[in-house]
């Protein structure tokens, strides 16, 4: 007996017949964009998706961290802005649970996470995370309700192609448009369903970026 | 009619065939004026959000030049593209499947699941899944499953079906959804009310206790990539990233149709697939996963290669484009067949006109003769795919198929006869003399709206225009000459 395998590349192959005509892609879309306000029209798609913005200079950056936690605080593994002090680790001076990877159940009496990110896109207003140290497993930026994403203005690109250029296609990938949100209902955009209802994004001025 | 021999989507499993033909289920929608009040007031705003959001694109059509040569381009190389997938996947620490049809997958699947010894999975809404019918299979193997989208749970608390590609539960309104939930939502607070974001909260109490519970999730995909092993999710609640992270085990099922050869495709596809659906720059949230990531989400991955009537889509050169969509759904939202029947009366889990095209493909026309005709042609369609398929050419291909697979038929009779009659320019004549005995119909609207029998199959559906007092022909050779005009 054939298995199911050679079964359909064999029906794929048969209804393609011998020859099939190869198929000349044409790309002349934009693939690269020429702007120099990615960082307004970043932050103007994040507040039209309900998205909270906050403009920070580097040393700045702790300080709108612990500006923004609400709750009970988790933050991933190798944030940057992570200190250590006598009473536990902190940003900012507020206290924060440095995530160990547990049960994701534990996740669920978290208020607010934060992490850095991977690469973000302007036109779309997008932030792409891909699992390194500074942002995590993906539970940590899925379960808790706020999550305060901090970007850097040299990860910020132009359009979708600049942006999937940047990212690492072998990562678990999640890319974040935004707060949860649903259409689902009368095709009205309603903010908040299964994953966070507040993203608070600190978008860092400063020229290395990554 | 098959071609080339290619075996269908088999009957007796699965969504792609109705209880009823589509004129008589048309007829029943018809009807219910509820029913045309959510869907004409749901379509409309679509409509509107999308046409402002593609206007901002200058490359619109260059992306959707991109985006059909991609889909015919990887069609022309599938055998190559699929064993890649499978290759990247199988090195990414993943599993994959391959089902010839809805019994094999539901069958792989349903094993799958028992292998962990979960009795209840919760699924991402997928479209491949309701064609297979794998709720109902899963269900008869003792497993129960959790839709977890917000209209799939409104579609499946309310014991319904879905109607809409990307809004399964278009045709409720937020009133009958407040109902829906208060009588079939386990410890929802009895005063919920209509508000969308009180329903929203009510969905997200109820389903956060099973994602993080769950043990199996289950969902389709949006693209899988060959050159990488990396599958695609595009979703907007969060549903969907709970159950492709939290559980154990995740299974996919996609058709073979949704491989696309390189992760650069991608680039096309996010920006046509958002702005198309749902009339949005993006998505709320994305997911793209590659096997399985220590550490990471779930530690075992089974992903299940679909047929099921595709290849034999494949083989008909001009039906195969039907096989580049992307579910957008936008050809429903803008098609006026699709806006006054809704999704119910195509009978299959793809409606609309990409629904039309696909279903009788994937069963084979002669078991779905009627979705071909179930469209106006007026090509509002084409004009709406963000991968340029040919919807009307299509359906009026499928008519013939149509046609074809049905055999001797009276329709066809009558066409003989008419090709005889106008053979003739005597016997022509004597047609036209005979049928101003037509003017005894129709007198008081100068319509007639119903023929004697057997023509009255014609006028079940439209009106017959009156018979003229005189033809073209008698009314030429009685003018008025004028000597010197012309000859």
């Amino acid at each position: 007996m054939t298995s199911a395998r050679d079964e359909i590349l064999a029906r794929v192959r048969t209804a393609l017949g011998p020859n099939p005509a190869p198929v000349t892609v044409l790309r002349e879309y934009r693939r690269s964009s020429t702007m120099d306000n990615v960082i307004e029209l970043f932050e103007d798609r994040l507040r039209d998706y309900g998205a909270t913005v906050v403009h920070v200079t580097p040393d700045g950056v702790a300080a709108a961290v612990a500006e923004q936690v609400r709750g009970r605080v988790r933050v991933a593994p190798g944030l940057p802005w992570l200190e250590s002090g006598p009473d536990g680790p902190h940003v900012g001076g507020v206290a924060v649970e440095v995530d160990d990877g547990g049960p994701a159940a534990e996740l669920d009496a978290v208020d607010t996470a934060v992490t850095g990110a991977a690469a973000a896109c302007a036109v779309t207003g997008t932030i792409v995370l891909d699992g390194s140290p500074d942002q995590g497993r993906r539970a940590l930026t899925l379960v808790p309700d706020r999550h305060v994403c901090v970007v850097h203005s040299g990860q910020i690109v132009g359009a979708v192609p600049e942006l999937l250029a940047r990212l690492n296609p072998r990562a678990p990938l999640t890319f974040v448009s935004g707060p949860s949100a649903t259409a689902d209902i009368e095709l009205q955009r309603v903010k908040g369903v299964h994953g966070p209802r507040q993203l608070v994004v600190i978008i860092v001025a400063d020229t290395t970026g990554q | 009619m098959t071609f080339l021999g290619m075996p269908t989507a088999p009957r007796g499993v699965g969504r792609l065939r109705g209880d009823a033909p589509f004129p008589v289920a048309a007829r029943a929608a018809l009807t219910d004026t509820q029913l045309r009040r959510n869907i004409g007031h749901a379509t409309e705003t679509i409509r509107a959000r999308r046409a402002a959001l593609v206007a901002e694109m200058p490359d619109w059509e260059q992306l959707r030049r991109a985006g059909e040569a991609i889909k015919a381009d990887t069609l022309a190389r599938l055998p190559e593209v699929l064993v890649q997938l499978e290759e990247q996947v199988t090195a990414a620490g993943g599993t994959v499947h391959w089902a010839r049809d809805a019994i094999e997958a539901n069958a792989i699947v349903t094993s799958l699941v028992q292998a962990t010894g979960a009795d209840e999975v919760v699924k991402i809404k997928s479209m491949v899944t309701q064609e297979i019918g794998l709720n109902e299979a899963l269900a008869a193997a003792g497993i129960t499953a959790h839709e977890t989208d917000l209209a799939e749970l409104i579609v499946q608390l309310g014991h319904d079906r879905p109607s809409h590609i990307v809004v399964p539960a278009i045709h409720r309104n937020r009133t009958e959804i407040r109902d829906i939930f208060r009588r079939a939502m386990p410890g929802v607070r009895p005063d919920l009310t209509d508000d969308p974001p009180q329903l929203a909260e009510a969905a997200r109490t109820y389903l956060r206790r099973k994602f993080l519970s769950a043990r199996v999730a289950v969902s389709g995909a949006n693209f899988a990539v060959a050159e990488t092993g990396t599958v695609v999710i595009v979703e907007s609640e969060g549903n969907g990233r709970m159950c492709l992270t939290l559980p154990e085990v995740l299974i996919t099922v996609m058709g073979i149709e949704k491989v696309i050869p390189t992760f650069a495709d991608l680039e096309v596809f996010l920006q046509l697939l958002p702005r198309s659906a749902t009339g949005e720059r993006m998505n709320p949230y994305t997911s793209m996963w590659t096997g399985v990531t220590a550490g990471d989400g779930p530690r075992e991955f089974h992903l299940v290669l679909l047929d099921n009537g595709r290849t034999a889509t494949l083989a008909d050169p001009d039906g195969r484009a039907a096989l580049h969509c992307i579910r957008c759904g936008a050809c429903l939202n803008v098609c006026p067949v699709y806006e006054r029947v809704g999704g119910h009366a195509y009978g299959s889990v793809y409606p609309g006109p990409i629904g039309a095209v696909i279903t009788p493909q994937l069963t084979g026309v002669a078991d779905n003769p009627d979705l071909p005709f179930a469209s106006t042609l007026c090509g509002a369609c084409f004009d709406a795919c963000p991968v340029r398929i040919d919807i009307p050419s299509m359906l009026v291909h499928l008519r013939a198929r149509a046609v074809a697979s049905k055999g001797a038929s009276l329709e066809r009779g009558v066409f003989g006869a008419i090709a005889w009659t106008l053979r003739s320019p005597r016997r022509f004549s004597a047609a036209i003399r005979l049928a101003r005995l037509g003017r005894l119909l129709g007198r008081r609207r100068d319509r007639i709206s119903r023929l004697p029998w057997p023509l009255s199959r014609w006028t079940v559906a439209r009106d017959a225009p009156r018979p003229p007092r005189q033809s073209l022909r008698e009314w030429w050779r009685s003018r008025p000459t004028k000597p010197g005009a012309g000859e």
